[in-house]
């Protein structure tokens, strides 16, 4: 019978990772020119500074619904407006941001990446680490801190995740124990110890904020605060699991190739501006250089080499239902990517020995 | 002790731009600055191993492509996490349209 996966940091998966060079591997890259990759990789601050102007005022527009027309019912088109940019669109703009790409300009980066963290209750010190080993070893069990599906499914979690409640459990009690100067031995094991009394530090950070929020609650014997900072968290959140999700979910583990356990999915204009673009998920786990602005040329230029892309997330969520419900009996099952002709197959280099001359050996 | 070993011809690195040399089973970062000025440093990023020949060069840093780690490639000077090690540069001369690089 298979081994059940370990998917803690320190334990016997992350062992048989490095003994097996899954970990910190190579991974499978489409050829792109230099010049055409160049061309991609550059930086502009215009998309996203455009992009955050209407970000922030439809966060602060629909922020001024809520306080106009509280306590009525017209308060909840605002409500799902305003918690879906607080609770989801961060998301895409701490990762963005996260790897610089979002602006040219690194203290736009910084500023945006800083501020999205907080709405995500994520300690943007911790995070920006734990990313980096998802990019490094994306799905790889015992190395990847980010694996958002882990087998056999806990489809009840999978679901609660839709509420924020979950992860608003898990993200709160993790800043206050960080707050208090404890890192756990998964956090330790991939923020390196000359970074790790930063993340104590932008624990408190955030603490104060929330406390700060808390006392204006008290003192103006108002729910308004918390409805706009913090609990947002929850009751927005639903849009960037939504999305989120389809990143990996139901995909082969322990490869070394994007193209076989990430997902592209195409989305409607709305989505992907929440999102970001992250929808071309393989094109950004292959090459995490290219801004989002820019990954709907990629996804043009690399096609030929990827899997057929999801047409939409729909049809997605029906293709990974079954796999899912499979995988609650047998954990090894998955979904398998089929690489159209034109791609190069996976581990091209086994493709390529010369079986014939070594077997003559 | 200095060791200089030719690493390319000028015309082989756009400006604003970095290619890769590899020497003695060692791997390098050739640059070219947008003022037109050669530098080194090693090849791969100090926090996990990624050619920085595949990354971005804007002004004077170099971002990893692995991680979008940034180093000052004039300097070596890590920028910030993901990366945390200051990067080794070498001297660099250009001698009748060749670059040379000192590896000593």
């Amino acid at each position: 019978m298979a081994k059940k996966r370990d998917y803690s940091l320190v334990g016997e998966s992350t062992r048989r990772a490095i003994e097996t060079g899954l970990a910190s591997a190579e991974w499978y890259h489409t050829d792109v020119p230099r010049k055409t990759m160049k061309e991609l990789m550059q930086r502009s601050d215009g998309p996203a500074i455009r992009d955050t102007i209407i970000w922030i005022s439809a966060i602060l527009g629909s922020a001024a619904g809520i306080v106009w027309f509280w306590g009525t019912w017209w308060v909840v088109p605002f409500l799902f407006v305003y918690g879906v940019l607080y609770g989801s669109s961060s998301d895409s703009r701490w990762h963005e941001c996260g790897h610089g790409t979002a602006f040219r300009t690194r203290w736009m980066n910084d500023v945006v990446y800083h501020i999205a963290s907080f709405m995500l209750m994520r300690n943007p010190v911790q995070w920006r680490w734990s990313h980096a080993r998802h990019h490094t070893d994306t799905i790889i069990v015992g190395r990847d801190a980010e694996i958002a599906v882990m087998r056999p499914p806990d489809l009840i979690k999978a679901a609660l995740a839709f509420t924020g409640i979950l992860d608003f459990r898990y993200s709160l009690p993790t800043l206050v124990r960080q707050a208090f100067g404890t890192l756990s031995d998964d956090e330790k094991s991939y923020i390196p110890e000359m970074e790790q009394h930063k993340a104590v530090i932008a624990a408190r950070c955030h603490m104060v904020v929330y406390a700060a929020t808390i006392a204006v609650a008290i003192a103006l014997r108002s729910w308004i605060p918390l409805v706009l900072i913090g609990v947002p968290r929850l009751y927005g959140t639903w849009h960037m699991v939504l999305t989120g999700l389809l990143q990996h979910i139901g995909l082969a583990d322990n490869v070394t190739d994007h193209r076989l356990n990430t997902r592209t999915v195409y989305m409607n204009p709305i989505s992907r501006f929440i999102y970001w673009n992250m929808n071309y998920h393989v094109e950004h786990h292959m090459f995490p250089m290219v801004p989002y602005h820019a990954l709907p040329k990629l996804h043009e230029l690399i096609k030929h080499d990827l899997p057929v892309a999801n047409p939409s997330m729909w049809h997605a969520y029906r293709e990974v239902w079954p796999v899912l419900l499979r995988q609650l009996k047998y954990e090894d099952y998955y979904l398998k990517r089929e690489l159209p002709p034109t791609a190069k197959p996976y581990r091209g280099e086994f493709h390529d020995l010369d079986i014939t001359a070594a077997a003559a050996e | 002790m200095a060791e200089w070993v030719e690493a390319c011809e000028v015309d082989d690195v756009d400006e604003e731009d970095v290619i890769r040399f590899d020497h003695g089973g060692r791997t390098f970062a050739i640059y070219r600055s947008p003022d037109d000025a050669f530098f080194a440093t090693d090849g791969y990023c100090t926090h996990e191993k990624a050619h920085l020949a595949d990354g971005l060069v804007m002004d004077d840093i170099i971002e990893c492509p692995k991680h979008n780690g940034r180093f000052n490639y004039k300097t070596g000077e890590a920028k910030g996490a993901p990366v945390c090690v200051n990067l080794k540069t070498y001297p660099v001369r250009v001698e009748a349209g060749k670059v040379m690089i000192d590896i000593g």
